[in-house]
């Protein structure tokens, strides 16, 4: 399912690509764009500056009016991309196009726009624009019984989240639910740009891993290279949001927006090579 | 009583037949679980039932009066009208009862800050009323056209202690107040406690609301049976979240013969898409932790919602409620602006009562019902109507409505000169 296939990395399977950058002796960056900021077409050519300059794999946020889980940077990009009348249906476009650069792509969403669509009809829709999986932010696996069956029967990854409020018990079932990689949330709060990182986020990612999780990833307030570095150290990936989003925020030339959001994805790819550097690549733990 | 067993009044979470559950982020299920926990052992506990019965008593002035308006119910097509008064509670409305219910729990549960949103500003006067009386941090999420709609109860609030917060993205009203609420309990939840409002958001609210305000319902239907000797044959209550109505209507449940009608509001006419009837206009999804009647496009994307009462502008709406009407326990129908209004006038006039317009929806539907009744030529047809709240916050609406300011006393825009 990973792996280099006739030159093109096959674009599906998130955890074959952590396997691939953790034998590379480095973790994950994940980056996440909102579909439709400023267009599906910006997205688009947002993500492939992403991929360029050394992204792993690609979150696309589903536009949602009620995004309960996202502080201001993201709920204004979202409230824009709606504004501008962006659907459901082009996300499966901005994941097809995404795809074929020969990245995982995951879908971040909400859970009502998949039920209204039709949790089957989306998930199959989902697979056959070569979308890897989708991370549901206010999913949980308690209430997912329809999604986990309609993601198997389309071999996509199902990404839920933790957070250090989890107990052992929801750890384990969240872990046991999970298919790509447990999203840890690293810090009790919305997505943003943050001074610190929690530092409740390697002890979750720890316990997440003895729970059973095979690839845990961590996400929420990641926002420079010295954050991503500090991550990297103990978490397969780094999800990294506002700061993917903020740069593209405003009213300079679109070209300029994307050469600032080229300087950041370099920055923060930089963290996540730099990261295990000084100690061995055996530093990594493994589940 | 009914065998337990069979009963509709005592169904627990989470889910009411297909509808409810628990659609919020993780990090929020542990604080969920354990308000739940919390819950159970306070509903077993004499010490906390006779706390809330004392505070009941003594603070919010229960048992409210039932009161037969005979010159409104003219209108009526010669049905029997009664109004059970929450108008009366102290603070204004029948919310005060489950605000009073949560802030006891937070006190159980050692947490130091509330949080909570407010449509119409009942809700968040009631909690800022709870959190004065009980020593508590109050923050309440406010949508920016709501705080200039209820500008009254933005300034009560304030005198209270409490700190209104305008929410300013999204469409501005109850549902982004309810957003904002949410994403400031999962970053403190630690400590503090969301006393949300109404018999939404995920389990165990909707649950646990109907509890706290059960006490409308159970003492209604002993106030009916005492005075007129028999069951009402219709029970009326407005319908935004559903939390005054679930309280009525819950002592009901069981007795088939009452006639549940919760009236929703139309706002500007079903057709016009301007409007809160998420039963005429909506369908099911998930939305504020609940799935649950919802207005939403083909996409999934939340509709606004639109009502002249901010208390009734909400696009979901409890689950229960839901479950109730896809049995067809109840029945669910819109009132427009203009025959709410109509409503609110004639109860001024006929009974010397200004209701809340959210109410008003409920009075205007008890006219309809009993006239309906009457058409279909039925004889001594009682109708009880939940007055969920007093008018006082809506004086400037309806004097905006009703053209009742004098343009010369108007000095500089709306509301200035009352």
């Amino acid at each position: 399912m990973s792996g280099i296939v006739g030159g093109v990395r096959a674009p599906r399977g998130t955890a074959g690509r952590l396997e691939e950058v953790a034998a590379e002796g480095r973790a994950a960056l994940i980056g996440y764009l909102p579909v439709g900021y400023p267009s599906v077409e910006g997205t688009v050519q947002a993500a492939t500056a992403l991929v360029e300059t050394g992204v792993d794999i690609i979150e696309l946020g589903l536009p949602y009016t009620d995004p309960v889980m996202d502080g201001p940077v993201i709920q204004r990009a979202v409230e824009h991309s709606l504004a501008a009348g962006t659907r459901v249906r082009d996300v499966v476009t901005a994941v097809e196009a995404v795809a074929a650069l020969g990245v995982p792509v995951l879908v971040m969403t909400y859970w009502n726009p998949v039920l209204r669509y039709g949790v089957e009809a989306f998930a199959r829709d989902l697979a056959a624009a070569g979308g890897a999986g989708l991370i549901t932010a206010d999913l949980i696996p308690d209430e997912a019984g329809e999604w986990i069956s309609a993601a198997d029967a389309h071999d996509l990854d199902k990404v839920f989240l933790v957070a250090p409020s989890s107990t052992p018990e929801r750890l384990r079932l969240t872990a046991a639910a999970s298919r790509g990689f447990v999203y840890a949330a690293s810090t009790m709060g919305v997505t943003g740009i943050r001074a610190e990182v929690g530092s409740k986020a390697e002890e979750l990612v720890a316990a997440t891993r003895a729970a059973g999780a095979e690839h845990v990833c961590v996400g929420l307030g990641v926002s420079t290279s010295a954050q991503a570095a500090q991550v990297a150290r103990y978490a397969d990936g780094v999800i990294v949001g506002s700061a993917f989003v903020r740069p593209l925020l405003g009213d300079a030339p679109w070209e300029d927006r994307l050469e600032n959001l080229r300087a950041v994805a370099r920055d923060l790819a930089e963290g996540v090579r730099t990261a295990r550097a000084p100690e061995s690549a055996s530093g990594q733990v493994t589940a | 009583m009914p065998d337990a067993s069979s009963s509709l009044q005592n169904q627990q979470g989470p889910y009411f037949g297909d509808f409810g559950g628990r659609f919020v982020p993780e990090a929020l299920i542990a604080a969920l679980d354990e308000l739940e926990s919390e819950y159970r052992k306070a509903v077993d506990d004499p010490t906390f039932q006779q706390e809330l019965a004392r505070l009941h008593r003594e603070y919010t002035g229960r048992p409210n009066p039932l009161t037969e308006v005979p010159r409104f119910a003219e209108h009526a097509g010669g049905a029997r009208v009664f109004l059970k008064r929450e108008d009366l509670n102290h603070t204004g409305s029948h919310k005060i009862n489950n605000v009073l219910g949560q802030a006891l729990l937070v006190k159980r549960m050692g947490k130091k800050r509330v949080i909570a949103e407010t449509g119409a500003g009942q809700h968040g006067v009631a909690t800022a009323t709870a959190a004065a009386l009980m020593d508590l941090e109050c923050v309440v999420y406010m949508g920016e056209e709501d705080t200039e709609r209820q500008a009254l109860n933005v300034a009560r609030m304030r005198l209270l202690g409490a700190t209104v917060v305008p929410v300013t993205i999204g469409s501005r009203t109850l549902k982004d107040a309810i957003n904002e609420a949410l994403r400031d309990w999962v970053a403190n939840v630690d400590t503090t406690h969301y006393l949300l409002g109404t018999v939404t958001g995920p389990h165990p609210f909707p649950e646990m609301v109907r509890d706290f305000h059960r006490i409308i319902g159970e003492e209604a239907r002993a106030q009916i049976l005492d005075r007129i000797g028999r069951l009402p044959d219709a029970l009326a209550a407005c319908v935004g979240g559903g939390s005054n109505a679930m309280g009525l209507f819950n002592a009901f449940l069981d007795d088939q013969d009452v006639a549940l009608y919760g009236f929703e509001a139309g706002g500007e006419g079903v057709p016009t898409g301007r409007h809160a009837a998420r039963f005429s206009g909506g369908a099911p999804g998930v939305l504020h932790g609940a799935r649950s009647y919802l207005m939403q496009d083909e996409d999934g994307q939340t509709l606004p919602s639109h009502s002249i009462s901010a208390g009734l502008d909400y696009p979901s709406v409890g689950p229960a409620h839901s479950w109730l009407h896809d049995l067809g326990r109840a029945t669910y129908e819109p009132v427009t602006d203009v025959e709410a209004m109509e409503a609110f006038r004639l109860l001024c006039r006929t009974e010397g009562i200004i209701p809340a317009i959210e109410s008003a929806h409920a009075l205007a539907g008890a006219l309809r019902i009993g006239r309906e009744a009457r058409a279909a030529g039925k004889e001594d047809t009682v109708i009880l109507v939940n007055l969920s709240g007093r008018g006082d916050k809506d004086v400037a609406t309806a004097a905006r409505w009703f053209d009742l300011i004098d343009a010369d006393t108007v000095v500089d825009g709306e509301g200035s000169s009352l």
